[in-house]
């Protein structure tokens, strides 16, 4: 399923999401099981597909990684249930470092000024990382579509890592 | 879903969590990371001049699996020279810790761990 050809996009990462959210409100509206209540049986399974269809589409396409992996994946390059482990030490480490402040929060005098500052500094690496990612994914070539595909292994690590903080945050305003 | 008892074991009491110092020329550190779920594990080995692994150490973010089976592992491979280390394999992991088929990946994660940690120390090693 190519859901960039589902909502009439060009293959290419930079979407204009207002335009993705209105084109999912219409064909979610037209999709829905619920105007095919007097349909034959076939018409109402595919009604429901199509539906499913979309919303799966709209979660793909709306979050940039997935967008990016849907991207690779069309072009040939499938990541989604990969085995393979990363193995860049510097990397790693960093990653290891940012999970080591993240434990260390709970000792900070100010819980949430330490989150905050922690999560600033991985979203002004996220950034770059993601724009890194535009490029290459413009460029189009088997190369660049393998740099894209580390790179896009990388920013999983940010994701779970930002999920991690959002986490804490969440127990923070609970106590 | 439900974790073996083996894993819950592990888990609550894990062996060996901590590090070496990765500059110490005896040690070996082995640094890897599965994309799929954001895991990341480091295991450290201390290797005697004989080539065996006198103690292991590891540290892991991830779940349980992951860290069960980083946790075996360091128990395993004490006592055992490099090359015998590279020989546990993942499916062995798995099957001592009955992790089902969607956690597999946290048992192929640790067996890289071991030959991360093995390249580390050869490669420390091969200028002299």
């Amino acid at each position: 399923m190519n859901f960039f050809a589902l909502f009439g996009f060009e293959e290419a990462f930079d979407i204009d999401l207002s335009r993705l959210s209105n084109t999912y409100k219409s064909l979610a509206q037209v999709t829905h099981p619920d105007k095919f209540s007097q349909a034959s049986d076939s018409e109402k399974l595919m009604a429901v597909q199509k539906s499913a269809q979309v919303n799966d589409g709209y979660q793909v396409l709306k979050h940039p990684l997935s967008r990016a992996e849907h991207l690779l994946s069309i072009r040939g390059i499938q990541l989604s249930h990969e085995t393979k482990t990363l193995q860049d030490p510097a990397f790693l480490m960093q990653q290891m470092e940012w999970r080591e402040q993240l434990e260390d929060v709970e000792h900070a005098a100010d819980q949430e000024a330490a989150l905050e500052t922690l999560d600033k500094e991985l979203q002004q690496h996220s950034q770059a990382q993601y724009i890194e990612l535009q490029s290459l994914l413009e460029v189009n070539s088997d190369e660049s579509d393998i740099q894209a595909a580390d790179q896009i292994r990388k920013l999983k690590f940010m994701e779970k890592l930002h999920h991690e903080i959002e986490l804490k945050e969440d127990a923070l305003f609970d106590e | 879903m439900a974790y073996s008892e083996k894993v819950i074991d592990h888990y609550e009491n894990p062996r060996n969590v901590g590090g070496f110092d990765k500059n110490d020329p005896t040690i070996a550190t082995g640094m890897v990371g599965a994309p799929a779920c954001g895991d990341v594990m480091k295991l450290q080995l201390k290797v005697g001049d004989n080539g065996v692994i006198q103690d292991a150490k590891f540290k892991t973010y991830g779940c349980g699996s992951a860290i069960a089976s980083s946790s075996l592992v360091t128990e395993w491979v004490k006592g055992k020279t490099l090359d015998e280390a590279v020989t546990i394999k993942n499916t062995d992991i798995a099957e001592e810790l009955a992790l089902p088929p969607v956690k597999i990946h946290c048992s192929i994660l640790a067996e890289d761990a071991i030959k991360a940690a093995v390249d580390d120390y050869k490669a420390k090693h091969t200028d002299n």
